[in-house]
């Protein structure tokens, strides 16, 4: 592992979730890597077995516990940490980080730079306090190159080793590259996009969509719902995209559509699933209990309802699940007032 | 009124900065100036590789040469300017007779031709670009400036003509130099400093080079618009202080290229340099948001190849110094106003005009600017390295923990040096990105400024109901503001402004913490006063009033951009 050529040092990849674990896997294809996890049983497990959750982990696999030791041995780093323990990694990892760094993260969240907004509905919170993951990375560290993963990637097919694509977003190309260089295989195809923060922002608007279809699917309901459900919900994505200074097209790519495609029909889809449970009458805090992973579009959903009070506008979708979150509303009610819902041009930003 | 948490810096204006180093034979720009002719060499070989690398094939050279020779022609048929030299016609007639020859010859011979072509027009251009840096004419024209300017400064503030040549005052009183001094001269003998500053006032230029003067720095080359070259008197001190000629005229390839190797080497050689990197003057009188790339990326490029080809010397970073100039009146502040709104009205196609031409108008735009009781400010900021981080006075760049920072490695690829062209151009945008926010965070209020920005945004709140131009257009004898309701709006931007200044975010001068209504009193009279119509008056009852909405919306927009109005 520890190799004196730098062409071949290993490639670094932080968190050990399911997400985490899978790239990992695709990148030993190509190259060494290191997978970082937080928790030391996960590191010992990996290392005493090979396997993380029931899957298995190539041999090119080697899990560390240590931050420091991961930044000095790889120049490329895939951080793919939930969005809560995003700033905490980041702070940990920021003193090892040198400009040569190249980071593309997978995390489909978004970080409020203001303190007990959650608790206080008095708090305004601007675009400007709302960090997507790289421009976290790029305040926090000396990172510059930087980049993100997104697209139809459900975690579970991907450790079957199914056919898929992603897109690797940087404005940088030798980070669009190197990305490219490092995933591809026969079984995995890989998209370049300079929009960065338009590909961040459709990987973090779906997932709040999918719960939506989620619930439309625990509600019994069939694949017209669904449709509807996409093609509505695509169009509020834009319009919370172009807020936060995504551009159209990003959202009609891969990692857009395609993206939402994959999650709004999943039952491997975590933010769908916990849609589905929501639908079939469950309360959050139950389901949020019985889950070993975060569910994204939870904490999506509440920042963009918070954010857009700010701007007076509109997200009828994404503010009926909040107002179910809450317990302001059934999903039934909800589902009704989307229907009675006075938004009625198919579409009109094209 | 607000608490300040720091204090304002306050101006010494008796402070005397010694020549950092007192041979100036061993300046770069010297020994440049010296070795003039194998510069321009250097510059037109290396311009022609770069050009064969953009346009590989001979025939996409000849096709770029044919849209060089026709725009040439376009510009001194239709925008000619009295600097142009008189061959202009006979030399792109010949490149385009040399050009239909080519057709008769076969394809070595062809190649060989149109490189020959590509040769003389660079050469052409380097020939022109270059500066006439001579350093005794430095000495000199830097003493007649110093001079005379200041014998006219002493005779309008002291008035009758015996003052001429017993004044008390020196420019100094007169310009204040703020921030960063001690610093840029310590980075000045430890690397090469790029300085962009603001860009408001055909002035400008030499001010800022009084400006390096007096702070003991060597000369610094910069690019200087062609027009101003068309003034002999101009002319000759431009040569002086390390000017070389930019025509923004000639948008071609092969001239931008000349241009940007000349820089790009200047920089490499370890002359200090200065850029504006706004492009033009701010017509509206905004700081600039917008930078123009093109000489920047020189910079960036420069430093890389310095990394590439030096493998220890600290000699070779490159730090960038943001600078802010201050007026309270910029002369053209009228006409540029009216192009601002022509262009934004319309988006009418602006011709970069020959507005200088004769040596009278700068004359009398030079005494009058240097008369008239106008102070001004010159904020130094803190240096940056190419990446957008300060620098410490030892050079090093630091990050945001205090740790030092590696700046090689921003250029590393596996653990190598690389050459990678979009990487540069990204790098550019950050770093132009970090001076429009240095250029707001150094940005020193003057009472002139505020008060121009509280009448004006009165103004626009008090007629919502119109828009932009409605409300410009409004007939000026029936404005009028409440000296009460004035007060206590400057009150509050005051403030907020204050605000700002104890978080970092803007600069401001020492005459702003004062009593409210001498500080409005001060900023009133001082405000564009030597327009004809002023931006603002008292009138006999002492409320606020305006003779030109134009005026007072240029001097309204210095202070944009830190979202005051959410205050008035």
């Amino acid at each position: 592992m520890t190799s004196k050529n730098s062409s071949d040092k290993p490639v670094g990849v932080i968190g050990a979730g399911s997400f985490g674990s899978a790239i990992a896997n695709i990148l030993a294809r190509n190259t060494d890597v290191l997978l970082y996890s937080r928790k030391p049983e996960v590191v010992k497990q990996i290392t005493e077995s090979g396997t993380l959750q029931g899957q298995k982990l190539s041999d090119r696999i080697v899990a560390t516990g240590n931050l420091q030791y991961l930044a000095t041995q790889c120049d490329v780093i895939f951080p793919i940490v939930p969005s809560d323990n995003f700033p905490q990694m980041v702070d940990e990892l920021s003193p090892f980080i040198k400009p040569y760094h190249i980071l593309i993260h997978g995390t489909k969240g978004l970080f409020v730079a203001k303190e007990g907004w959650e608790a206080d509905p008095e708090i305004k919170i601007s675009k400007d306090d709302v960090y997507t993951m790289s421009r976290l990375i790029r305040e926090k560290t000396l990172a510059v190159r930087v980049g993100c993963l997104a697209g139809p990637n459900l975690a579970k097919e991907l450790a079957d080793n199914q056919p898929a694509a992603t897109v690797v977003a940087s404005r940088f190309n030798e980070v669009i590259a190197e990305g490219q260089r490092l995933l591809r295989n026969e079984r995995f195809q890989v998209y370049g996009s300079s929009d960065l923060v338009g590909i961040e922002l459709t990987g973090v608007l779906k997932n709040v969509i999918a719960i939506a279809a989620g619930a439309l699917s625990g509600m019994g309901y069939g694949e017209n719902a669904r449709s509807m459900l996409i093609s509505r919900g695509l169009i509020e994505m834009i319009y919370v995209g172009h807020l936060l200074g995504a551009d159209t097209k990003a959202f009609l790519g891969l990692a857009g559509i395609g993206d939402l495609v994959a999650t709004c029909s999943s039952k491997y889809s975590r933010n769908f699933t916990v849609g589905e449970r929501l639908g079939k009458g469950e309360r959050i805090e139950e389901i949020m209990l019985s889950m070993d992973e975060t569910a994204e579009g939870i904490n999506t959903i509440r920042i963009i309802v918070h954010l857009l009070k700010e701007y007076h506008l509109r997200a009828p979708i994404t503010e009926s699940l909040n107002k179910v979150l809450n317990g302001d509303m059934t999903i039934e009610e909800a589902l009704r007032f989307l229907m009675k819902s006075p938004f009625n041009i198919d579409f009109d930003f094209l | 009124m607000r608490k300040l948490l720091r204090t304002p810096q306050k101006i010494d204006t008796s402070r005397i900065f010694g020549p950092i180093l007192v041979d100036n034979e061993v300046w770069p720009v010297v020994k440049m100036a010296r070795n003039r002719k194998e510069f321009m060499e250097r510059v037109i070989d290396e311009s022609f590789m770069r050009l064969k690398n953009l346009r590989p094939g001979t025939n996409s050279l000849i096709d770029e040469l044919e849209l060089t020779r026709y725009n040439e022609k376009l510009r001194y048929k239709t925008n000619p300017w009295k600097v142009d030299p008189e061959d202009d016609f006979v030399f792109w007639n010949s490149v385009k007779s040399r050009l239909v020859d080519l057709e008769t010859v076969d394809k070595s011979e062809k190649e060989k031709q149109a490189d020959a072509i590509l040769q003389d027009i660079i050469s052409r251009y380097v020939h022109e670009i270059t500066g006439n840096f001579k350093p005794s004419h430095y000495r000199l024209a830097r003493r007649i400036i110093e001079f005379g300017f200041s014998r006219l400064l002493n005779a309008s503030r002291i008035k009758g003509i015996s003052a001429l040549w017993k004044g008390n005052l020196t420019l100094q009183d007169k310009i204040h130099i703020t921030g960063e001094t001690e610093q840029i001269r310590k980075l000045a003998k430890i690397g090469t400093i790029v300085m962009v500053p603001t860009h408001f006032s055909n002035i400008d230029s030499i001010l800022i080079g009084w400006a390096i003067h007096t702070l003991g720095l060597p000369p610094f080359i910069y690019g200087a618009g062609l027009n101003l070259f068309n003034t002999e008197i101009f002319a000759y001190f431009m040569n002086s202080l390390g000017a070389y000629k930019v025509d923004r005229r000639k948008k071609n390839l092969i001239y931008l290229e000349s241009l940007r190797t000349y820089s790009s080497l200047a920089i490499r050689d370890g002359c200090h340099s200065l850029f504006f990197p706004g492009g033009t003057r701010s017509r509206s009188g905004r700081l600039e948001t917008r930078l123009k790339l093109g000489l920047l990326g020189t910079a960036v490029e420069a430093q890389r190849i310095n990394y590439q080809q030096n493998e220890s010397g600290r000699q070779s970073k490159i730090f960038v110094v943001p600078v802010v100039i201050n007026y309270n009146f910029v002369l053209e502040a009228p006409a540029l106003i009216r192009d601002y709104l022509e262009q934004k009205g319309q988006e009418r196609y602006y011709a970069e005009g020959d507005n200088y031409a004769k040596s009278g108008r700068i004359l009398k735009f030079l005494v009058e600017f240097f008369t008239k009781g106008n102070n001004i400010s010159v904020s130094i900021g803190r240096g940056l390295d190419l990446f957008g981080n300060y620098v410490n006075d030892e050079g090093m760049s630091i990050d945001h923990h205090g740790n030092r920072i590696n700046t090689r490695e921003y250029f590393m690829y596996k653990g190598e040096i690389t050459a990678d062209t979009q990487r540069e151009v990204e790098y550019t945008r950050m770093l132009s990105e970090v001076i429009v926010k240095e250029y707001h965070r150094i940005n020193r209020v003057q009472a002139s400024h505020l008060v121009a920005f509280t009448a004006f945004q009165i103004l626009r709140k008090k007629h919502n109901n119109l828009d932009f131009y409605s409300l410009l257009r409004l007939p000026v004898d029936e404005i009028e503001i409440e000296y009460g309701e004035f007060r206590k709006a400057f009150s509050r931007m005051r403030d907020r402004v204050i605000d700002l200044f104890n978080a970092d975010k803007i600069d401001i001068a020492i005459h702003l913490i004062g009593e409210i209504d001498e500080v409005i009193d001060l900023g009133i009279s001082n405000v564009g006063m030597y327009h004809t119509l002023r931006p603002l008056l008292k009138n006999q009852k002492g409320n606020i009033i305006t003779q030109d909405m134009n005026n007072l919306y240029y001097y309204h927009n210095r202070t944009e951009g830190y979202d005051l109005e959410k205050f008035i």
